[in-house]
């Protein structure tokens, strides 16, 4: 099962556990995770649900392709790793 | 007296006046940007975050001093190749620029890039107005100071909140009667010389950098504009061009509580420089409406200083006799007589978006 850990930065605004989810993609994953805490979402999606700008989200060390559909695959065993991008300053 | 609220790129500074002066009494959000603040008749405080990495967000503290996270606008989903929007202007939340309430308590957010927003539930939930972000008219907007149009003066008349004018740069000055039903443009009389000939006095691209209306006498407004400064005393139906020494370029306004010809302005160097005249900081204040000004300077510097006011970083308390202003720079002064005179509380803030009074 892939699992979704987050920058520490996030927990000065919310909790946010490492996570062990049901997903074949970056967004059933992260889906995954906002359907247990809704409140994450707009942290790491903008309203058009597109990854932040200034939020990088990896695949097993490697950064996601598709930052707006989100549709870069996982598999069972991927680990998915979100933290903020440096361009964010 | 009522605390000052100083909104800064590193947290929220609350100030309190004691027999010794103002001093900071608190510290919010440390390290997290504060847009603006704005305290409601309920005792209530909205602080209003932009974090870099992780978006707009809003928080409540009600009467007990708790601190909690709300809801936040959300866009609609952004159709594809809307005719006439800008490439830059995605559909979601940037920042938020302006939080008003009106006496039935709906709140009303305007934000980056243009939206404005209403809340019926204390910033539980947000409906964005979409009789003004549909008008095709919205789509001429651009922005000023940043990639995208903002929404940054909200003025409810308090006589009837259904009624308001609210703000944009660049995109004029805009008056509903009907909550937001439908929506004409007041801009006449605003001119941008820096526009091509034939868009100088176009409506759509005035650049009113804040707008305040007289709480007393709510159809007598201000804006400091990027052009210059212009009063409307008809509602905005039409605006008057005023000449404030020793610059009309600037960002702040503020307007006294209960006199409509008393208004108070921070010049800078126009344009690309953005910086005092001369180096020296100055309030220009008018009492008549703006036919004359005085250039108070007591307790400001005077030389090597480089301060700017942004648009919402100039407060008057409703006494109409404190005042209160931040900068660019770190810098806050307060002025207990008007402005004829002025201290300062603080030299090491960090950059300052915005002050109001509690």
């Amino acid at each position: 099962m892939p699992s979704v850990e987050f920058t520490s930065n996030l927990l000065r605004h919310l909790p946010t556990p490492r996570a062990e989810v049901l997903g074949a993609t970056v967004r059933g994953a992260l889906e995954a995770v906002f359907a247990e805490q809704p409140a994450l979402r707009g942290y790491v999606l903008d309203d058009q649900g597109a990854l932040r700008v200034h939020v990088a989200v990896f695949v097993d060390g490697r950064g996601v392709i598709d930052r707006d559909g989100l549709t870069d695959a996982l598999g069972e065993r991927s680990e998915v790793f979100v933290m903020q991008a440096l361009s964010g300053g | 007296m009522s605390d000052l609220l100083v909104s800064t790129r590193k947290g929220l500074f609350t100030l309190r006046r004691s027999t010794a002066g103002w001093a900071i009494d608190d510290v919010h959000f440390l390290g997290d940007p504060v847009s603006l603040v704005r305290p409601t008749a309920d005792g209530a405080l909205y602080a209003a975050l932009e974090l870099g990495h992780f978006g707009a967000k809003l928080h409540r503290r009600d009467q007990d001093g708790v601190w909690a996270e709300i809801g936040v606008p959300v866009y609609p989903t952004q159709p594809p190749d809307v005719e006439g929007e800008k490439p830059d202007v995605k559909w979601s939340l940037q920042k938020f620029w302006a939080i008003e309430q009106g006496s039935d308590g709906t709140l009303w957010a305007g934000t980056l890039p243009g939206g404005l927003f209403r809340s019926a539930d204390e910033g539980a939930t947000w409906s964005l107005v979409e009789s003004l972000w549909n008008m095709p008219e919205r789509r001429a907007w651009f922005g000023g100071g940043a990639d995208v149009p903002g929404l940054h003066s909200i003025a409810v008349d308090p006589r009837d909140p259904r009624r308001l004018h609210v703000a944009v740069s660049c995109g004029g000055v805009w008056y509903t009667e009907d909550a937001g039903e439908t929506w004409q443009v007041r801009a006449k009389g605003m001119f941008a010389a820096f526009m091509p000939p034939d868009q100088r006095e176009n409506p759509l691209i005035q650049d009113p950098h804040r707008m305040v209306a007289c709480p007393a006498a709510p159809d007598v407004l201000w804006v400091q504009h990027h052009n210059g400064v212009f009063r409307s005393t008809d509602a905005a139906r039409t605006w008057t061009s005023v000449e404030v020494p020793p610059s009309v370029f600037g960002f702040a306004v503020g307007v006294h509580p209960e006199d409509p010809d008393t208004a108070w302005f921070v010049p800078a160097v126009k344009d690309e420089c953005r910086v005092p005249v001369d180096a020296a900081v100055v309030v220009a204040r008018t009492r008549d409406g703006g036919r004359s000004f005085d250039v108070l300077r007591s307790g400001l510097p005077q030389q090597h200083a480089y301060d700017l006011v942004f648009r919402h970083a100039f407060a008057v308390h409703r006494s109409g006799d404190v005042l209160a202003f931040g900068s660019s720079t770190g810098n806050l002064w307060v002025s207990e007589d008007a402005g004829d005179h002025w201290t300062q509380v603080s030299a090491h803030l960090p950059p300052i978006y915005a002050v109001c009074f509690g």
